[in-house]
C-alpha cells in the first residue's frame, strides 16, 4: 500500500455560537492516497462540505479544529497562517459549487488566473500569459487567446466551472478539493465536468477530494468514499465494494434512493426523516430514529467505527444483519 | 457625422451625457481661463464701477470695476480645484480605511461605527469653520479641514460594501487559492464594492464646491482679490439692490457645476448598475 498524501486523524471542528458550541465535524480520520478520488458523501447538514474545508482551515471566524491533517509531513492544523498561505491553492487547491458566484464578477478570466500564479509561481508576466493560454486549453475552453480577457458573466455555466478549475490548477496542486462541483449544473454538463476531472486526475496525477451528494457522480469517479452522517464518518471502504454490499443501515438506504434504468419499474425508496440538527444529535447511534433495523443497543450505545479490512470500516451495531438484507442495488 | 456614434451617444444615459458635457466645458474653462475671458480679471476700472450687463460687459461690472464674466471664468480654476483637493484625500483615504473595517469586522468595526457616531454628530459645516480657524484661513487648511472630517463618509459606505462582498463565495475563493488578505481587499473585493462610494464622490465634489464658497463668502477660504464664486458673492452683498449681477452670475456658475456633478454621478450610478 502506497503512503498516503494526505491523512486526516480525527478531525474535529466546532462552532462556537451564542446558543453553545456545535460540533459539525467528530472524530473524523480517512487516507487520500496519491492518484486516488475519494468521494465524501452526506446529506446536506452531514458535515461533509465542513470536513473538506476543515482541511485547509477555510471556515468563519469562531470555529476550532482538533486532530492532526498530515500533509507532506506537516500538520496542516497547527500550521502558521503564513504557512497554510501557501499551502492553499498551491499545492492544495479547491473548487466550489457554484462556478458564477466563486468567480469575481469584476475581473476578467486572464486576471483570475494570474493572482493565483503571481502567488505561488516566479513566472514572469509572459510567463503567466502563457500558462493562462495553457490552462485554459487543459480544461477545454476553445479559442483561449480571446475568452481569456472575457468576464466571467460571458461564460455559460459549464464553462465557468471549467475557469474555476483552470484557476485552481494553475500552480499545479496535487491535490484537489472539490465542493459539490456538478450540483448547480445540468446532467450533460455534469458528465462533461466528471469526465475532465477524471482525465486531470489521470494526466496531471493529482488527488482529488470530492464532496457530494450524489450517489451516481461517486460511482462514476470515485476510487473509495466515505459516507458521513451527523458529523461522522459511518462507513467507508472502496466504491465497488460499498455498492456492492453496504453494511450501515444509513448507506443502503441512500442506495435504494436512485432511480435505476434498466429494471423493472421499482418502487423509488427514501430514509424516513430528517437528518438531525447539530444541536439535536441523537444518544447512541445518531441514525437510529430513522433505521428500520434499530433496536434497544442503538439507543443506548454510539457504535464504533470497526475496521473490516485495509480498506473497509463500518460503525453500525447491525452490520451483518444490513450486509445480509443485500444491497438494494443488487 | 456618421449614424455609428450617435448610436453609441444614445445608448449613454442622458444625465451622464449633459453632466460631462457641463464639466467637460468647465474643464477647459479651468485649464485656460485666459483664451476665453475678456478681461484681466484683477484689472480695476473705475470708469466703469457697478455697470449693469452690456454687451461690452455681459454679465456686469463690480464695484472696482472688475469684469464679472471674467472673473467667473477665471474662478474656474480656483473652484474646480477644490471640487478635487477638498474631496481626493477623503475619497482615498476613506476608502482604504472603510475596506480594511469592513473586512475585519467585529469590534473593530464596533469602534469605527462609534467614531463615526462622534464625527456626524458635529454639523458638517460647523466642523470645517472650526478647523479652519484653527488652522488659519485659505486653501490649503480648507482642504485639510474637509478631508480630516470627510473620510467617514466614504469609510462608511465602503465598509458596508465589504461586509457583503467578503461573505460571497469569490471571498472564499481567494482564500482558498491562498492569497494574502489585503490582496483579497484590494484587488478582490475593492472593485465589486466601489460603485456606490464613486457615485458618492461625484454629490460630494458638488458638496464642495458650495462648501469651497461658502467658506470663500466668510472670508475662510480662498482670499480676495482672488477670483472665486464665494468670494465674488460676498463682494457684492453689499450692492444687492443696486448692482445684484455682481452676486447673481456666480450664484448661477455654482448652481451650473454642481449641478453637473450631480449628473455625473446620476449618470454614472445608471451604468454601473446596467453593467450589473
Amino acid at each position: 500500500m502506497t503512503a498516503p498524501l494526505l491523512s486526516v486523524q480525527k478531525l474535529s471542528t466546532r462552532f462556537h455560537t451564542p446558543r453553545g458550541v456545535l460540533t459539525a465535524v467528530n472524530e473524523v480520520s480517512f487516507d487520500v492516497r496519491p492518484g486516488e478520488i475519494f468521494g465524501l458523501v452526506g446529506e446536506s447538514g452531514s458535515g461533509k462540505s465542513v470536513t473538506l474545508r476543515s482541511l485547509t482551515r477555510l471556515l468563519p471566524y469562531g470555529a476550532t479544529i482538533d486532530g492532526v491533517v498530515l500533509w507532506q509531513g506537516q500538520d496542516l492544523v497547527g500550521m502558521s497562517d503564513t504557512a497554510i498561505r501557501k499551502v492553499r491553492g498551491g499545492q492544495i487547491s479547491m473548487i466550489f459549487q457554484e462556478p458564477m458566484t466563486a468567480l469575481n464578477p469584476v475581473l476578467p478570466i486572464r486576471v483570475q488566473i494570474t493572482e493565483n500564479l503571481k502567488a505561488h509561481t516566479d513566472l514572469d508576466s509572459s510567463g503567466r500569459a502563457a500558462r493562462a493560454r495553457e490552462l485554459l486549453d487543459i480544461v477545454g475552453i476553445p479559442d483561449a487567446a480571446r475568452r481569456l480577457d472575457e468576464y466571467p458573466h460571458q461564460f455559460s455555466g459549464g464553462m465557468r466551472q471549467r475557469a474555476m478549475i483552470a484557476i485552481a490548477l494553475a500552480s499545479n496542486p496535487k491535490l484537489l478539493l472539490a465542493d459539490e462541483p456538478t450540483t448547480a449544473l445540468d446532467v450533460t454538463i455534469q458528465d462533461q465536468i466528471l469526465n475532465l476531472l477524471l482525465d486531470l486526475r489521470d494526466d496531471l496525477g493529482m488527488s482529488v477530494v470530492f464532496v457530494t451528494h450524489d450517489l451516481g457522480v461517486v460511482a462514476a469517479t470515485c476510487d473509495r468514499m466515505a459516507v458521513m452522517y451527523a458529523g461522522r464518518i459511518v462507513e467507508t471502504g472502496t466504491v465497488t465494494d460499498v455498492f456492492r454490499g453496504p453494511m450501515h443501515a444509513y448507506t443502503r438506504g441512500l442506495l435504494g434512493s436512485i432511480p435505476r434504468s434498466g429494471t423493472e419499474r421499482s418502487m423509488l425508496l427514501s430514509i424516513e426523516g430528517t437528518p438531525p440538527g447539530l444541536a439535536s444529535i441523537p444518544n447512541g447511534c445518531a441514525f437510529h430514529p430513522r433505521c428500520v433495523f434499530a433496536s434497544d443497543i442503538c439507543r443506548e450505545k454510539r457504535p464504533d467505527l470497526r475496521p473490516l479490512g485495509p480498506d473497509r470500516a463500518v460503525a453500525c451495531h447491525h452490520s451483518d444483519a444490513v450486509l445480509a438484507a443485500g444491497s438494494v442495488l443488487a | 457625422m456618421t449614424a455609428l456614434p450617435r448610436i453609441r451617444l444614445t445608448r449613454l444615459p442622458r444625465p451622464l451625457i449633459i453632466g460631462g458635457t457641463i464639466l467637460g466645458i468647465s474643464l477647459i474653462l479651468a485649464l485656460f481661463p485666459a483664451a476665453f475671458a475678456p478681461y484681466d480679471p484683477l484689472a480695476f476700472d473705475y470708469g466703469a464701477l457697478n455697470q449693469a450687463p452690456s454687451m461690452a460687459h455681459p454679465f456686469g461690472t463690480d464695484n472696482f470695476g472688475r469684469d464679472v464674466l471674467s472673473r467667473i471664468i477665471h474662478a474656474y480654476r480656483v473652484d474646480m480645484q477644490i471640487a478635487i483637493f477638498a474631496t481626493v484625500f477623503a475619497f482615498s483615504f476613506g476608502t482604504i480605511i472603510g475596506a480594511l473595517v469592513g473586512y475585519v469586522g467585529g469590534r473593530v468595526e464596533a469602534l469605527f461605527g462609534r467614531l463615526v457616531d462622534a464625527i456626524i454628530t458635529f454639523p458638517f459645516l460647523v466642523l470645517v469653520i472650526a478647523i479652519v480657524s484653527v488652522l488659519g484661513p485659505g486653501l490649503i487648511n480648507m482642504y485639510i479641514a474637509v478631508s480630516v472630517v470627510g473620510w467617514v463618509f466614504y469609510a462608511r459606505i465602503i465598509a458596508a460594501e465589504i461586509k457583503v462582498q467578503k461573505r460571497l463565495d469569490y471571498a472564499d475563493a481567494g482564500r482558498a487559492m491562498g492569497y494574502t488578505h489585503l490582496r483579497i481587499i484590494f484587488r478582490h473585493l475593492l472593485p465589486n464594492a466601489i460603485t456606490p462610494a464613486v457615485v458618492y464622490w461625484m454629490t460630494d465634489m458638488a458638496l464642495a464646491i458650495l462648501l469651497g464658497s461658502s467658506l470663500g463668502y466668510l472670508g475662510l477660504g480662498a482670499q480676495p482679490p482672488a477670483a472665486e464664486w464665494g468670494v465674488q458673492i460676498a463682494d457684492g452683498k453689499n450692492f444687492m439692490s443696486t448692482a445684484w449681477w455682481i452676486s447673481v452670475f456666480p450664484g448661477f456658475a455654482i448652481i451650473l457645476t454642481g449641478l453637473g456633478f450631480s449628473l455625473l454621478g446620476d449618470g454614472l450610478a445608471e451604468v454601473m448598475r446596467a453593467r450589473k
